[in-house]
C-alpha cells in the first residue's frame, strides 16, 4: 500500500491571513526564528499497491479540479513510501 | 528596467506606451499628454488608467447620473450627498446614518468566496471612512438558474464568502435577496450594502487640507492583489473560456479589517484625523488623488515608504494594488504621536508616507526620484465623460405586444397546486439555507432580519430609535419597461420599510447592467436612471449615492437590467414596529390596494417560460398614501401584522405569513385565477384584531386606499377559496427547495 | 458585583455580553487581552467572536494572551468563568475544559434559534434554571461540534458535567448533543450557544439567556 500526498498552498502572491496570524503569534511566545509563515493543506490518499504513472496523472487532474483552487492555490503531488 | 521618472519622460517624448493594454483609448491617452504637457511616466499612466476606468470614473454613466442631483428634492435630512464615499442622512436625536450598496460582480464569478468576501469588506470600509460605526450589512444576490451546474459552484461560494467575512467583522446581516434567472449565468450579481451610525459631529470627509499635515497609511501591508483588477476586470467583458487574462485575485482578511474598524473608531473618537479615505478599487492611486483634490490639491508622497508584503512590487504596481484592509488618513503633526499609539495598541501597521503641501500638484517619489507629478483633480474627477449612443432595443415593442398565456387555477386542486408550486419555486422558497450562514444577532440591536420585509436595527438603546432598510429590484419589469421598472423597485423598497411602520427617508442604488457600448443596454440604463430620479423626486426622497456596474454580459447576451434600489427609513421607537406576521387565531385579514391582471413579469409567468407583456405603471401618489397609512396605523397600534405583496403575489405573501409562526388562515378572494398570482404593485396584507375594524376602515378612507376583507387567521391550514393546504405540506414545499439544490 | 468581559482582537460579542451582565444585575468591566491584572472582578466572561481571526485553530492564539494567565489562575482558585462560543474554544485550548470544538458536520456556519435543555443546575452559571428546563437561545458558529475521546465523554457523563444539550436534531454533530460542559468544581462553564443574544424578545428570540447572568450573582452571594 502506498500513499500519495497532495500539498496545497496559496500561491506566493496571494495573501495568506492564516499564515500571517501564526507568524505574528510566534514572536509573542518568544520564538524569533521565523521570517514568514505560510499555512497550507495536506491531503493523504491511500491506494492499493504502487502508484502507476496513469494514477498519478489522474491525481494531478483531481487536484486541479477538486483539491486545489487553481485560481488562488498551487499544489504538489508526490508519493510517500 | 530603469525607473520611468518625470525627467525621463520629458527627455523621451516619443517612447511608446502600452495605454491600450491598460484599457485607455487613443484619445484618452492624448488627453493625458495634453494635461501633463508631456507623455506620462509609467506610474502616471497606471494611475490615469485605473482612475479613468469605467469602474472608477463612471465615464459612461455620469451624464445620466447627473439627474439625481438635478432633480433632487430639497431636504435638510441629507447631511452629506453624492460624491463622498457614502451619503449621510440625519435620523434625529443627533444621530446620522450612512448607507451604500456596491457591486462586486465580476470578481465573484472568478473566485466566488473571495470575490464576495472582499465585496463586503470594501463597502464596510466606505461606511467606516465616513466616521461611522458599521452596524449591519445586506446582500442582494442574483444567480443563473438554480439547477445550473455553475450556480452550484458560484452560489455556495458567494454565500460562504458573504458570511465568512461579515460574520467575522461582527456585523449583523439583516436581509438581502436571492434571485435566479438564466441571464445571470456567467454574470452573478453580488451587491453588498452596509449601514453605519454616528453622531453628526463625527462625520469625516475625504480631504487633505493644511500644508504640513501628514499622509498616513495604516492597515494591511501592500501586496500584488488585484493589480489592474479594476480597470481590466470591470471595464471589459471577459471571455469565460480563456484564462490568459485571469487577474490576481484579491484575498480578504476579515480579522485585519475588524481590528482596523476598532482602531479607526478609536482614532475618530479622539478627533485625530483631518480627512480619511479607504483604499478600494485603484488603491493608492485613488486614495491619494481623491484626498489631494478634496483639499487644495498639493500632496507629496514617498512611495518607497509603503510597507510591502511582496518586496518585488514595482512603483506602478504599488499604485495600482488593490490589497484589502488599508486606510489613508491626513493627520496634523501634533496628533501623530497619539495616532501611532492607538495603531500600536491594535497591532496595526502604520506608516507616514507623505505630507500635504501648499501647491496644487500630487507629487510621488520613489527613492527620491520624482515619478508622478500631476494635478490630482485631473486624475480623480476630470476623467473622460461619454455620451454614449443609446437606442430603444427592438425586443421591447415585440415583448410588450405579447399576451401572457398561463394556467389560471379555478378548482380547489388547481389552487392548491398553484400555491405549492409557487412556494417551492427557487425565487420564492425559504432562503434560510442561505441566511442561516449569516450572523443576524451580533451587536444585539437587530429588530428585524430576513425573512421580514425589511431589516431593522436599533441605534439607541435608551430611546429605541431605529432604522429600517430594504433593497429591491424587479428585473423582469425593468426588462419590459426600464423606466417603470426602476420606479416600481423604488416603490417596493419604500413599501417594505413602511409595512413595519418606518418612514422612508433616503435612497441608494446599485445599477447592474450589460455593456454600455451596446446602445440597447445604454437605453435601458438611461431609462432606469430617469425612472429612479423621477420617482425619487415625486416621493420626496433624496438619492444619497450609488454604484454602477456595467459589462455584466457574456458575449452578446446582457443580464436583465437590474437596478437594485435601497431605501432607508427611520422609526422613532422600534418596540412599536408592526411585525410581518401573526401569532394568534381570530384576527381579521385585509388586503390594502387593488388587484389587477398583472401577470406580465410575474413569477408565475416566469415559471411558465413567459417574459412578455407590459409591466405595471407605477402610481407613486397611491404608494405614498399607502405608506402614510401604514405608518399612521403603526403609530396608532392598529395592525397586529403587515406584509408586502410582491413576487408571487397573494399566494407567496400568505405562504410566508402563515408559515412564520405556524398559524393558518382562511381566505376568500374574487377572480382567483388572477388574484392568486397577480403582482399588482402597491398592495399589503394586514392582520388586525376585530376591534380595530372601524379604525382600519377610517384609515383606508382617509388615505384613499381600497380595502378588501380576505378572511381570518387560525387553524393549521392555509385555506384559499375552500382549497385546504395543510401547513405541514406547505412548509415542506417551501423549505425543501434550497437544501435539495445546494445540499 | 463586577463581571469582567474580555476583548481579544477579533472578539465580536463583547458588548453584547456586557449588556447581558448589566441586565442581569451586575457591573460589566472591560478587560483587554494585553491587561496584566483583572481589575478586581469577581467573575469573567470570554465572549464570542473570531479572536485572532480564528486562524491556526479557533482559540489557539488567544490562549496565550497576557490576560489569560491571570484568568487561568483565578479560575483554578474558584472564580466563575464562562466561555461562550469562541470563549468555549479558548477554554478547551487552555485545557481548563476537556475536548475540542471542531467544524460543524454540515461544514458551514450556522446561525439558528436553538432549543437546549439545562442538564446541570449546580454550576456557577446555571443555578437560576431548573433541572431539565428547555430554553431557546441563538446558536451561531462554524466550529461548534464538541469532540472528545470515549474516556473523557464517559467521565463528563458520569460526573454530570454536561451543562446543556441540544434538543431535537443535532445541529452540528456534537458528541452526545453536548452544547456546554463544566469543570469538576462547577465554576468554569463552556457553552456553544449564545445566552447574551437572548436577554429580551425585542432583539433576541427569547429572554431565556438571562438566567446565565443572574446565576452568577447567586454564586457570588454564597
Amino acid at each position: 500500500m502506498a500513499k500519495i500526498v497532495v500539498d496545497v498552498m496559496l500561491k506566493p502572491e496571494i495573501l495568506d491571513p492564516q499564515g500571517s496570524a501564526v507568524s505574528a503569534a510566534l514572536p509573542r511566545l518568544g520564538f524569533t526564528f521565523a521570517k514568514s509563515v505560510r499555512q497550507g493543506k495536506r491531503f493523504e490518499i491511500e491506494i492499493e499497491g504502487e502508484p502507476t504513472a496513469a494514477q498519478l496523472a489522474e491525481v494531478e487532474v483531481a487536484a486541479e479540479k477538486l483539491l486545489a483552487n487553481p485560481v488562488i492555490e498551487t499544489f504538489v503531488v508526490r508519493v510517500e513510501k | 528596467m530603469t525607473l520611468d521618472t518625470v525627467t525621463v519622460a520629458q527627455s523621451s517624448p516619443d517612447q511608446s506606451q502600452p495605454f491600450a493594454e491598460l484599457g485607455l483609448k487613443p484619445d484618452e491617452y492624448a488627453r493625458i499628454k495634453e494635461i501633463l504637457g508631456r507623455r506620462p511616466t509609467s506610474s502616471e499612466l497606471a494611475m490615469y488608467s485605473v482612475m479613468w476606468s469605467e469602474h472608477c470614473s463612471y465615464k459612461s454613466s455620469k451624464v445620466h447620473l447627473k439627474q439625481f442631483g438635478d432633480k433632487a428634492v430639497k431636504t435638510d435630512a441629507l447631511l452629506v450627498g453624492i460624491g463622498e464615499n457614502a451619503g449621510v442622512v440625519d435620523v434625529g436625536q443627533g444621530y446620522a446614518v450612512t448607507f451604500k450598496i456596491e457591486s462586486h460582480n465580476h470578481p465573484s464569478f472568478i473566485e466566488p468566496y473571495q470575490g464576495a468576501a472582499t465585496g463586503v469588506g470594501g463597502i464596510v470600509r466606505d461606511i467606516l471612512t465616513m466616521g461611522a460605526r458599521p452596524i449591519a450589512v445586506m446582500d442582494p444576490l442574483r444567480f443563473g438558474p438554480a439547477d445550473a451546474p455553475d450556480t452550484r459552484r458560484v452560489l455556495p461560494g458567494i454565500v460562504a464568502g458573504v458570511g465568512g467575512y461579515g460574520n467575522c467583522l461582527g456585523l449583523a446581516n439583516i436581509g438581502g435577496e436571492v434571485v435566479f434567472d438564466e441571464t445571470y449565468i456567467g454574470n452573478p450579481l453580488v451587491n453588498a450594502l452596509c449601514v453605519g451610525v454616528m453622531k453628526h459631529s463625527d462625520i469625516k470627509l475625504a480631504k487633505a487640507a493644511g500644508a504640513g499635515n501628514l499622509v498616513v497609511l495604516y492597515g494591511a501591508k501592500t501586496g500584488g492583489d488585484g493589480i489592474g483588477g479594476v480597470s481590466v476586470l470591470a471595464s471589459e467583458t471577459f471571455d469565460t473560456t480563456g484564462s490568459a487574462k485571469r487577474p490576481a485575485v484579491q484575498v480578504g482578511d476579515p480579522f485585519v479589517e475588524k481590528v482596523l474598524i476598532e482602531c479607526s473608531l478609536e482614532i475618530f473618537a479622539e478627533d485625530l484625523v483631518i480627512g480619511i479615505q479607504d483604499l478600494g478599487g485603484a488603491g493608492l492611486s485613488c486614495a491619494t488623488s481623491e484626498l489631494a483634490s478634496g483639499g487644495s490639491g498639493g500632496m507629496k508622497v514617498e512611495l518607497d515608504r509603503v510597507p510591502l508584503r511582496d518586496a518585488s512590487l514595482s512603483p506602478e504596481e504599488i499604485l495600482m494594488s488593490e490589497s484589502q484592509e488599508r486606510m489613508c488618513a491626513i493627520v496634523e503633526p501634533s496628533k501623530i504621536k497619539r495616532f501611532l499609539e492607538i495603531c500600536d495598541k491594535w497591532d496595526v501597521t502604520v506608516t507616514v508616507i507623505g505630507e500635504v503641501t501648499d501647491g496644487d500638484r500630487l507629487e510621488i517619489t520613489w527613492h527620491g526620484d520624482l515619478i508622478v507629478d500631476v494635478p490630482p483633480r485631473t486624475v480623480a474627477h476630470d476623467g473622460p465623460v461619454y455620451n454614449r449612443p443609446l437606442a430603444k432595443p427592438e425586443y421591447v415593442d415585440r415583448v410588450n405586444a405579447e399576451v401572457i398565456n398561463v394556467p389560471r387555477p379555478t378548482t380547489s386542486d388547481e389552487i392548491k397546486a398553484t400555491v405549492l408550486k409557487l412556494a417551492a419555486a427557487p425565487n420564492l422558497a425559504d432562503k434560510s439555507w442561505v441566511t442561516s450562514q449569516y450572523d443576524r444577532y451580533v451587536q444585539g440591536n437587530t429588530i428585524q432580519s430576513q425573512p421580514d420585509d425589511s431589516g431593522m436595527v436599533r441605534i439607541d438603546e435608551k430611546t429605541h430609535l431605529g432604522v429600517a432598510i430594504a433593497t429591491d429590484a424587479n428585473a423582469n419589469w425593468s426588462y419590459l419597461n426600464p423606466y417603470e421598472g426602476a420606479k416600481l423597485a423604488l416603490a417596493e423598497a419604500a413599501r417594505n420599510i413602511a409595512t413595519a411602520g418606518a418612514k422612508p427617508l433616503a435612497v441608494t442604488n446599485c445599477l447592474n447592467f450589460g455593456s454600455p457600448e451596446d446602445p440597447g443596454v445604454m437605453w435601458q440604463f438611461a431609462e432606469s436612471v430617469r425612472g429612479l430620479a423621477d420617482g425619487c423626486l415625486e416621493m420626496g426622497l433624496p438619492v444619497t449615492g450609488g454604484n454602477v456596474s456595467f459589462y455584466n454580459q457574456t458575449g452578446s447576451v446582457a443580464i436583465l437590467p437590474t437596478p437594485v434600489i435601497g431605501v432607508l427609513g427611520v422609526i422613532d421607537d422600534v418596540r412599536t414596529r408592526t411585525p410581518m406576521s401573526f401569532e394568534e387565531a381570530g384576527l381579521d385579514l385585509y388586503l390594502l390596494g387593488e388587484t389587477a391582471d398583472d401577470l406580465a413579469g410575474s413569477e408565475w409567468a416566469y415559471l411558465h417560460g413567459q417574459r412578455g407583456g407590459q409591466s405595471p405603471i407605477a402610481d407613486l401618489q397611491r404608494e405614498m398614501r399607502l405608506i402614510d397609512l401604514l405608518v399612521a396605523g403603526r403609530v396608532n397600534k392598529v395592525f397586529t401584522a403587515a406584509h408586502d405583496l410582491s413576487q408571487g403575489g397573494l399566494s407567496a405573501s400568505l405562504t410566508e405569513m402563515v408559515l412564520r409562526h405556524n398559524v393558518g388562515a382562511d381566505v376568500t378572494v374574487e377572480n382567483i385565477g388572477t388574484a392568486l398570482m397577480s403582482e399588482t404593485p402597491g398592495r399589503v396584507i394586514v392582520a388586525i384584531d376585530p376591534s380595530q375594524t372601524k379604525t382600519l376602515g377610517d384609515l383606508a378612507t382617509k388615505h384613499q386606499i381600497v380595502l378588501t376583507k380576505l378572511g381570518t387567521t387560525g387553524g393549521d391550514s392555509l385555506v384559499i377559496n375552500g382549497a385546504n393546504i395543510p401547513l405541514t405540506e406547505l412548509r415542506t414545499a417551501w423549505t425543501e427547495t434550497f437544501p435539495k439544490l445546494f445540499g | 458585583m463586577k463581571v469582567g468581559v474580555v476583548t481579544f482582537p477579533g472578539t465580536l460579542d463583547d458588548r453584547d455580553a456586557a449588556r447581558a451582565v448589566t441586565t442581569g444585575g451586575a457591573t460589566a468591566i472591560s478587560l483587554w487581552h494585553k491587561d496584566a491584572d483583572l481589575k478586581g472582578v469577581d467573575a469573567v466572561i470570554l465572549p464570542g467572536g473570531f479572536s485572532y481571526g480564528d486562524y491556526l485553530r479557533c482559540g489557539a492564539i488567544s490562549r496565550f494572551a497576557p490576560v489569560m494567565e491571570k484568568i487561568i489562575d483565578a479560575a483554578k482558585g474558584g472564580m466563575p468563568l464562562l466561555g461562550i462560543c469562541n470563549g468555549f474554544q479558548v477554554l478547551c485550548e487552555t485545557h481548563l475544559l476537556p475536548g475540542a470544538l471542531t467544524r460543524n458536520s454540515e461544514l458551514h456556519f450556522l446561525c439558528t434559534d436553538q432549543k437546549i435543555s439545562i442538564e446541570n443546575t449546580t454550576t456557577a452559571w446555571t443555578s437560576s434554571f431548573t433541572q431539565g428546563q428547555e430554553i431557546v437561545i441563538p446558536l451561531k458558529n462554524g466550529e461548534g461540534a464538541f469532540m472528545c475521546d470515549d474516556e473523557t465523554l464517559a467521565v463528563l457523563e458520569g460526573e454530570g458535567r454536561i451543562v446543556a444539550r441540544y434538543v431535537g436534531e443535532n445541529p452540528n454533530g456534537s458528541r452526545n448533543l453536548i452544547a456546554g460542559i463544566t469543570n469538576e468544581r462547577g465554576n468554569i462553564v463552556g457553552l456553544m450557544p449564545h445566552p447574551e443574544h437572548a436577554i429580551n424578545t425585542l432583539t433576541g428570540p427569547t429572554a431565556d439567556g438571562l438566567g446565565f447572568f443572574t446565576s452568577v450573582l447567586n454564586a457570588m452571594v454564597k
